[in-house]
């Protein structure tokens, strides 16, 4: 598996130096825009080749994502569109700082990016020219022949030369992978938006999200209120009219009155049944005591499909993301059941010492969308709250694989008292 | 009859210690919280113990917990769990514990004083007693699943009380059958179910429990 990933990152060196490459040459054709600018040809040019360096830069930060895990926050698109006259879009694109970096960075990527992507390479070829190639045509090179430090002319000279390109072929491998991850943490500096245009993004996404948990909490009180009045409140004053009508009779027809009393007993067993629904809906009991995987467990024994679940939690998470997990798991499981007319179900919770990771697989039909669905958005919008993401895997057909995540802390076990 | 009571509120503590002694039960002792209840059920050696799941300190499932560790240690100790929901994941740890002399009851069952005291008669005398809500929620999935589909409508009737625990007496009371009626309908069940019938009551229940939680 290692050597795999050592494999794939010298490939991944050889594309990135490629790419360095080409950067380069859409930069100087940027740069040959702007020189045009004066003589008024610029502004033909200027916008397809700042438009093509942007995705190459946008390629660059989904491939350092991909290859090292170095998350690089994009700028944000150029503005205009094509209705705009060549001069304004011009004007837009020298006016965004991105632009700048971009073009900061294609000058740069080819000296800094190239070159330290070429140094395992080097090492390898050099190897290799070492190991396949030095072996069987030292004979023919007469004197001068060098490898390396090694001056090669007989047998033994020979075998250290091979022996030194295996190193060399052995330490172009071992390197690839650091020198990717460095090349990686190199892009960020250069092509991540400033640290004041994150936090901007940010305050404006914990504006929204906030403004929503809010919205959801009003309407939840509103639901509860609402159930409470309809509910238990209703059938408590109806207990005491009935007990009314009892007290009004026992004398007169005591059989009536029995009546009655067993009407006060069947609407007692209502009100409590009401404030069951009600608070399993706010708190499920099984959640508060004993947490998410049991809670999800629970779930499943009610659920009339098979549903397989794999607990990975070695303790508890914070209360708002246990309710706000399993409300997510029981609607992907009802989605299941309902839509996609699923019979087996497997789900895995899991955490990585950083995040929540509850994956929902279904047998079902497949093809939900989020963009169709008004309960997948909900549930989307919901997880948005704790920065949660839903990914959803839904090929026409099936299998359905819904994975959200949600960053938290997992607390130590509580111990038992008994 | 010795009983130990496990209950954190006052009202309903009093409350049941009244019923279960007007119905001829010695409450040796009632307690509220979990630590003092495991003690309780250990040393006072009771012949069914009546315990609320939720109790302090953590005022989680400290009742459950210490019914079934209690049960652990003793093995076949009358215990019946009294609770202010039901969970089928409960009610399969406690089936899970040792084969019978258990019960698990939503609290509002008490307000039948007959029934719920006919209740501890049972789980002191070995019996396995489940909450007709935990039986419906499992015969509506059973149902969903297909596994039902061919009993009739009476039959359903007479699983659903089997599953609760109640004797063919007490069934064919319930229903207004003969008893040689309900035991009819039980061969026919179990024929079309394919569970091995069982002329022990406790047998009984949790074969069709087993074949409920399929």
């Amino acid at each position: 598996m290692r050597a795999k990933g050592a494999l794939a990152a010298v490939g991944r060196c050889q594309l990135a130096g490629l790419l360095a490459v080409a950067v380069s040459a859409v930069g100087s054709l940027v740069v040959l825009a702007l020189l045009l600018l004066p003589v008024g040809a610029g502004f033909r040019l200027l916008v397809p080749a700042a438009t093509a360096l942007r995705r190459l830069s946008d390629r660059s930060r989904a491939r350092a994502a991909r290859w090292t895990g170095v998350r690089i926050s994009a700028p944000e698109p150029f503005a205009g569109d094509p209705s705009w006259s060549r001069r304004r879009r011009a004007g837009a694109i020298l006016a965004d700082e991105g632009f700048w970096r971009d073009l900061a960075w294609a000058w740069l990527e080819p000296w800094a990016g190239g070159v330290l992507v070429a140094i395992p390479l080097m090492f390898l070829w050099y190897g290799a020219f070492g190991t396949l190639v030095q072996p069987f045509v030292w004979r023919y090179l007469g004197d001068g022949n060098w490898y390396a430090f090694v001056p090669v002319h007989s047998t033994p000279t020979m075998l250290a030369a091979l022996a030194l390109g295996v190193g060399f072929l052995v330490a172009g491998v071992v390197m690839a992978p650091r020198i990717l991850s460095l090349h990686g943490r190199w892009t960020r500096l250069l092509l991540s938006v400033p640290r004041r245009t994150e936090l901007t993004r940010r305050i404006a996404h914990l504006t929204d999200t906030r403004a929503q948990a809010l919205d959801v909490q009003a309407a939840e009180l509103r639901r509860i209120e609402r159930d409470l009045h309809d509910g238990a409140q209703a059938r408590l004053v109806a207990l005491g009219m009935t007990l009314d009508s009892a007290t009004r009779v026992l004398d007169s027809d005591p059989a009536a009155a029995r009546r009655l009393l067993a009407e006060v007993g069947e609407t007692t067993a209502r009100a409590l049944e009401d404030l069951r629904t009600l608070v399993h809906g706010i708190n499920p009991p099984v959640l508060a005591d004993r947490g998410l995987g049991d809670a999800v467990r629970s779930l499943a024994l009610d659920s009339f499909l098979d549903v397989h679940v794999d607990v990975r939690l070695a303790g508890r998470l914070p209360a708002p993301v246990e309710s706000a997990a399993y409300f997510a798991v029981g609607e992907t499981l009802a989605n299941a059941a309902k839509h996609a007319g699923a019979r087996e179900v497997g789900i895995v919770l899991d955490h990585d010492g950083r995040t929540l990771r509850v994956s929902v697989t279904d047998d079902g039909r497949g093809g939900a969308d989020p963009a169709k669905g008004t309960g997948l958005r909900g549930l989307q919008r919901r997880l948005e709250t704790f920065d949660g993401v839903l990914t959803l895997h839904s090929p026409p057909g099936g299998p359905t694989t819904a994975i959200m995540e949600i960053p938290c802390v997992l607390s130590s076990p509580k111990t038992s008292s008994c | 009859m010795r009983v130990v009571l496990a209950e954190d509120l006052f009202l309903l503590r009093d409350g049941l210690t009244r019923t279960l002694r007007e119905h001829g039960c010695e409450v040796v002792a009632s307690v509220d919280n979990g630590p003092s209840l495991l003690r309780a059920l250990l040393q006072d050696e009771p012949d069914v113990a009546v315990v609320d799941v939720r109790l302090p300190p953590t005022y989680t499932d400290e009742g459950l917990r210490a019914a079934i560790e209690a049960r652990r240690r003793r093995p076949g100790l009358p215990i019946l769990v009294l609770s202010q929901y039901v969970d089928q994941l409960y009610a399969n740890e406690l089936l899970a514990a040792g084969d019978g002399a258990v019960g698990y009851l939503l609290k509002d069952r008490v307000t039948n004083t007959e029934q719920f005291v006919d209740a501890v008669r049972r789980v002191a005398a070995g019996g396995t007693v489940m909450d007709p809500q935990v039986i419906a929620k499992l015969l509506s999935r059973s149902q969903a699943r297909g596994m039902i589909g061919s009993l009739t409508p009476r039959e359903l009737d007479v699983l659903e009380m089997m599953a609760e625990g109640r004797s063919n007496v007490a069934i064919a009371a319930a229903l207004h059958f003969s008893e040689s009626a309900v035991a009819k309908h039980t061969a026919s069940i179990f024929g079309k179910l394919r569970i091995t019938p069982s002329t022990d009551d406790n047998r009984r229940v949790l074969a069709v429990l087993a074949y409920l939680k399929r």
